[in-house]
């Protein structure tokens, strides 16, 4: 039985520095520690103890890959609702806290979007002399330039990695038809000058290979970063990196439900009687991101073709019939798992009759309805830079320049259940320990990382706190204890007791 | 296949019926095209002067 598909993503944002000092790294530091001191009032670092990003799933390491390196030296805190915010290269980053489900990873991403906002405005008003932080929600800077919007997956660590490989394969070419963020024009060699008008994805056209470690060179599809933060024996952490950051919900929610339910079927070796896999999974990729009327076909192994689109309808019916027989508990929330299948429905359908009707619903086609309708009102060609323009502003994240916020876009969770987000935890993950701990006892946790924490309490050494399940540390576990300790001695004495 | 065929079928069904309102469809579109247009004159107020220029000025680092 598949296990519960905790998730989380994690944000690289873009940054640029309006009148001042154009440093991306020093802007981002400026950034999240305007945060932490002004907004969040509190500054708890990162331990990098258990941070093994070469480690490889595959169980070598390819000769000449390039495992990513980590940067101890680099602004990184941990908040009150169990999230990161750091730098990451040149890049602020926030990554969620583990979620129990695709509806609550949502909300975490949207607090992940206030809480950069709330950064913003901290930073110009720390600064104080006109210069203006603008940070922007996407993957790319149109000149060859990509960042990512990573994706992570609890699995069981004794589904093979090949299966996963190959049952991941075909979703993550085609999910882009309702996952992708949109784009104007194209900026890689893939395209050999052709002319392109837009892409469904961001990030498409920037991957080269169909499996491997690296995340910033020959980006692959599968990514083979073999680091669980949990205990290794047990557990598989997958890091997805092929998708796009997404701004409307149902676009996020989409993007991390269906995955989590292709997963959970390729735990449980469910497959269809029809084989997905694909001749040429990379071209196929960059072929699908450049199509949308969902008609070109596909080349498969077996000699056959199909659209995306056929692709998609296939991964949904053997969901559906999964769900039937073996039920959504893997979903984390059999609620959420239903409303994943209901929309991952409607939204194919709207996809193949009327995909402008889902201008609410999903980024790459509330983008390409702003760019068309400027066009016509305009008369623009596609190689206008305000179209170009009109793109990288959909993302700005600044509320009084920010074009998806006059989208009327659906939402999926309130204001409110996003803003409480920006410093409580969730609940049915290890994230609720992390975060109450940093809230009770600020002075005493000295750093934290995904899989412990690590206490000072003004003797020596030092006390770490393993927690190397992510479904344990829940609110139904330890709510209770801590309300009872009066202080983080006393949780350690009866923790280790 | 067979059932999500059913269920094809029944949305076309669905779609065919909101064809014969045809006065509540075309007051939408309406209202639609209405708040599409109110957008676009909003953004032709807020979208960067020169365009041409905010464009090349936004370079990023690669991340990952």
């Amino acid at each position: 039985m598949a296990i519960p598909k905790v998730c989380g993503i994690e944000t690289e944002y873009g940054i640029q520095v309006l009148h001042g000092d154009p440093n991306p790294i020093a802007a981002s530091s400026v950034l999240i520690n305007a945060y932490a001191r002004d907004v969040a009032r509190q500054q708890t670092g990162w331990d990098f103890e258990d941070e093994a990003p070469g480690n490889d799933a595959r169980g070598f390491a390819r000769e000449g890959s390039m495992p990513p390196q980590v940067e101890t030296h680099l602004v990184n805190t941990v908040l009150t609702n169990g999230a990161r915010f750091y730098v990451d290269h040149a890049h602020p980053e926030f990554s969620t806290p583990e979620c129990r489900d695709a509806l609550e990873c949502v909300r975490y991403d949207r607090a992940g979007e206030l809480i950069l906002t709330r950064s913003m405005e901290a930073a110009d008003l720390a600064a104080g002399d006109g210069s203006r932080l603008v940070v922007y929600k996407n993957n790319s800077d149109g000149k060859g330039n990509s960042y990512g919007a990573h994706e992570n997956y609890l699995m069981d660590r004794t589904a093979p990695f090949t299966r996963i490989v190959a049952g991941v394969t075909p979703h993550f070419v085609t999910r882009q038809i309702f996952a992708g963020a949109g784009k104007v024009g194209a900026e890689t060699a893939v395209h050999d000058g052709t002319r392109v008008d837009f892409q469904l994805s961001q990030r498409a056209e920037f991957f080269e290979e169909q499996v491997g470690l690296e995340t910033t060179l020959k980006r692959p599809i599968v990514n083979t970063r073999d680091e669980p933060h949990a205990d290794p024996h047990r557990y598989r952490r997958l890091h997805v990196i092929v998708g796009d950051a997404n701004l409307c919900e149902v676009a996020t929610f989409l993007k991390v439900g269906t995955t989590s339910l292709v997963l959970a079927m390729i735990e449980d070796d469910v497959s269809g009687s029809r084989s997905l896999a694909l001749a040429d999974p990379v071209g196929a990729m960059h072929d699908v991101a450049l199509d949308r009327t969902f008609t070109r076909p596909l080349l498969m192994e077996d000699g056959s073709t199909a659209t995306a689109l056929a692709i998609q309808w296939e991964l949904f019916s053997l969901a559906r019939k999964y769900a039937d027989d073996q039920g959504l508990d893997c979903m984390g929330d059999q609620a959420v798992g239903e409303e994943v299948l209901k929309r991952w429905e409607t939204v194919l359908h709207g996809l193949e009759g009327d995909p402008m009707s889902l201008a609410r619903q999903l980024d790459w086609v509330a983008k390409l309805q702003l760019i068309e309708a400027y066009r016509d009102r305009h008369g623009l060609d596609w190689d206008d830079h305000r179209l170009a323009a009109l793109d990288l502003q959909y993302h700005d994240l600044r509320p009084s320049r920010s074009l998806f916020a006059r989208m009327d876009s659906e939402r999926l969770i309130s204001e409110e259940s996003v803003a409480a987000a920006v410093t409580e935890p969730p609940r049915g993950t290890r994230a609720w320990f992390r975060g109450q701990c940093l809230k009770k006892w600020p002075s005493s946790v000295v750093t934290a990382n995904w899989d412990s924490l690590v206490f000072d309490l003004g003797t020596d050494p030092l006390r770490r706190v393993p927690m190397m399940d992510p479904l344990k540390g829940t609110a139904d576990h330890v709510e209770k204890l801590l309300q009872a300790c009066a202080g983080p001695s006393e949780l350690l004495d009866r923790l280790s007791s | 296949m067979a059932e999500r065929e059913q269920k094809k079928k029944a949305t076309t069904e669905r779609a065919d019926e909101v064809v014969e309102e045809v006065p509540a469809t075309s007051a939408t579109g309406d209202k639609l095209k209405a708040e599409l247009d109110d957008l676009l004159d909003e953004i032709d107020e807020v979208l960067e002067d020169n365009a041409e220029e905010f464009v090349r000025n936004y370079v990023q680092k690669g991340g990952e």
